[in-house]
């Protein structure tokens, strides 16, 4: 039996090395217990090390796309899954194309979930700035992701933000950015960001760019579950563009037409080329 | 009046945005600030950062440079007519909230359109200030969407397309006799020869010299336009018409239908009704239809006599009701075409059945891994253990597919 720990930063290095010595050495599935972050109770965990790399067994560039994702999934299950997958892999090398699997459809599905979920966090992390002063400004954030999803998406804030420093801190790990440099640490619990005025007039167009005559709350939640809510600045206002949406429609349809305002009839004129207007 | 404060000006401008429906962020060049030198990144697939309660998603700060307006459009609220609270951006204004709101990561970028103060050239010319400002001092690389001023002359229409990556040009409402009733002041043949401009100059820049090198990216992620549905009497055979012209004739990568919707100090020339959302979501669908599934005008608005589409049943489900003399249809051997017309498959759904199917022989549990909607598509398949037997062509077929009950509202 081996049991195989895996960090919980540099997770996906780890499964991908300890999977290439087993799937070399012919360890079947059942022989592999994978410990993440020593979840597991140490009394059965077992100190074999890992055979060495032996013989290499080339995956499918598609597993190892796939599982690259999936190892990120807050799943247990996932590295034992990937492994019988690779494991079924050596005798069935057109399974990847077999969208119907059920334990190949289990896996896409929990790849979908991870991606889904650094979709989100692309979406739905707020900074806040941090007004430090020096040549760089600074920015952090505070996010609570669905999956392990932080370490494969904080490179695209480094691609995005790279003027700038920052950290996004999650409970699991928290990603920093200084001068050029990503880095990854333990993660912690919410840190007390200093407000951020800006907050303000965000909220000030989240409200107006609302439409009231078009109220379609599911299409909203869908897109943008409650449990994300309570990040978003902007949230604390669905509520009430929610309540007000029908009166400020009624409105609109109550209010008898205007007349229009003075100085129309001379735009109008000058626009048709009315000579008499100009002064 | 009083001096109005970054907020109001905000409120107002944003508000008057709200009616463009556009709120793309996807398909122009890849780039990023790895350089440290600038601000920004787009890769590929657009960010919706939030959604507001209307379902619609926030991905870029949309607003408008100034709502002045010396332009009467029955429709719109900016109207020179209008007794609405009027406010004008000046151009650090708009580039200080654009790169605020980005480094905060609220947005993707800027769709900026404006009411035509003085003149069209006056106003585009204003509208490029604050392009040339974001990216040539502020070095942002992240995504800006310019509504172009058909009138504006074509050089500055030029310049536009170098410094945005979308342009856009609304042609309002689906028939030239409509834009003369309800936008006196446009004129359809101004807005085609604008959106033909663009195209031009997008296709001289792909082309490459004889050097081999490509001109200047112009408008990377194309160009697109927004119809009004429901202010005027044109059928969606006639929308849907208009919109496969406009697809074919400038290659536009988006028609946006946006149902009209109340606006405050309506003109009694267009009375306010209820928005049809409904309509509105069946000519996006029909849109894909024609897009991306193979499928005609004609053949999506046979189904009704009166042109218009059948707003209970989608209208792939809708023309596969007329045509059950083609179904049911064998997964196992369908062509590409075929599959794409049934009923609950997707494109993703079909590649997925391509693939699969060179292994093996599919079955109904295959199809519902596949993610394909079997509720609707069952009627119309055969797989290796399943036949819908008499269902095809039941009689109350169409009664199972009756609209869905009303969403209640979460609050």
């Amino acid at each position: 039996m081996y049991t195989v720990p895996l960090p919980r930063i540099g997770t996906d290095i780890a499964w991908r090395d300890a999977a290439k010595r087993l799937i070399g050495a012919g360890v079947s599935p059942d022989e592999v217990l994978w410990n993440f972050d020593t979840e597991m109770d140490t009394l059965f965990a077992t100190a074999t090390p890992l055979p060495p790399i032996s013989r290499r067994i080339k995956a499918p560039q598609s597993f190892v796309e796939m599982a690259n994702w999936v190892v990120w999934h807050k799943d247990p299950q996932r590295f034992a899954r990937l492994y019988a997958l690779l494991w079924r892999l050596r005798h069935q090398p057109g399974l990847m194309q077999d969208r119907a699997d059920p334990d190949l459809a289990k896996l896409r599905q929990m790849e979908k979930g991870v991606h889904r979920c650094k979709h989100k966090m692309k979406a739905f992390v707020r900074f806040r700035d941090l007004r430090q002063g020096g040549e760089r400004r600074s920015f952090a954030a505070w996010f609570e992701p669905t999956h392990h999803t932080i370490e494969p998406t904080a490179p695209f804030f480094a691609r995005r933000f790279a003027d700038m420093d920052w950290m996004i801190a999650t409970p699991d790990v928290t990603a920093q950015f200084v001068d050029g440099n990503l880095s990854f640490h333990p993660g912690q619990p919410k840190p007390d960001l200093p407000e951020d005025a800006t907050e303000a007039l965000w909220g000030t167009y989240f409200c107006n760019i609302f439409n009231p005559a078009r109220l379609k709350v599911s299409a909203m939640t869908s897109e943008m579950p409650k449990k994300y809510w309570k990040n978003l600045p902007e949230a604390q206002h669905i509520q009430g563009l929610i309540a007000g949406a029908e009166a400020k429609v009624q409105e609109m349809r109550d209010t008898a037409p205007t007349v229009p305002p003075e100085r129309a009839a001379k735009i109008q004129r000058q626009l048709r080329g009315d000579p008499s207007t100009e002064d | 009046m009083a001096r109005l404060d970054l907020s109001q000006k905000l409120a107002i401008l944003s508000d008057a945005a709200r009616y463009d429906a556009s709120c793309a962020s996807s398909g122009t060049t890849r780039r990023d600030s790895r350089d440290g030198k600038g601000l920004g990144s787009t890769e590929g697939s657009g960010i919706c950062h939030a959604y507001a309660p209307d379902g619609r998603c926030i991905s870029l700060l949309k607003i408008l440079m100034t709502n002045f307006c010396i332009y009467d459009c029955a429709y719109c609220i900016n109207r020179v007519s209008s007794n609405v609270q009027r406010a004008r951006f000046s151009v650090d204004e708009v580039v200080q909230l654009t790169i605020e709101f980005y480094r905060r990561n609220y947005i993707e970028g800027l769709f900026l359109s404006s009411g035509i103060i003085q003149s069209p050239d006056k106003t585009m010319e204003d509208m490029l200030r604050i392009a040339k400002r974001l990216r040539e001092v502020e070095n942002f690389r992240g995504y800006i969407h310019l509504k172009t001023i058909p009138d504006a002359a074509p050089e500055l229409i030029e310049q536009a397309g170098l410094y945005a990556d979308r342009l856009s040009i609304n042609v309002e409402l689906p028939t030239d006799n409509s834009v003369k009733a309800y936008a006196p002041e446009k004129n359809p043949a101004t807005i085609r020869r604008a959106m033909g401009d663009v195209k031009a100059r997008k296709d001289i820049a792909a082309e490459r010299s004889f050097s081999g090198k490509r001109g200047k990216r112009f408008v990377p992620a194309g160009q697109s336009t927004q119809m009004i549905v429901g202010a005027d009497g044109s059928t969606d055979a006639t929308i849907l018409a208009q919109s496969t012209q406009l697809y074919g004739d400038y290659k536009l990568k988006r028609v946006y239908y946006s149902a009209f919707s109340p606006i405050p100090d309506a003109t009694a020339k267009l009375p306010l009704i209820k928005p049809p959302l409904a309509r509105e979501h069946r000519l996006y669908q029909a849109d894909w239809l024609l897009r991306f599934y193979g499928f005609g005008v004609d053949e999506i608005t046979a189904a009704r006599p009166d042109g218009n589409l059948d707003l209970e049943v989608d209208p792939k489900l809708a023309w596969a009701l007329q045509n059950r003399a083609l179904f049911p249809v064998d997964v196992n051997k369908a062509s590409k075409d075929m599959l794409l017309r049934i009923p609950g498959f997707g494109t993703r759904t079909v590649g997925r059945i391509l693939s699969t199917r060179r292994h093996r022989s599919l079955r109904y549990d295959d199809l519902l891994r596949m993610g394909a909607s079997l509720k609707k598509a069952q009627a119309f398949i055969t797989a290796h253990d399943w036949s819908p037997g008499g269902l095809t062509d039941s009689a109350d077929l169409r009664a199972r597919f009756a609209p869905p009950p009303e969403q209640m509202s979460l609050f």
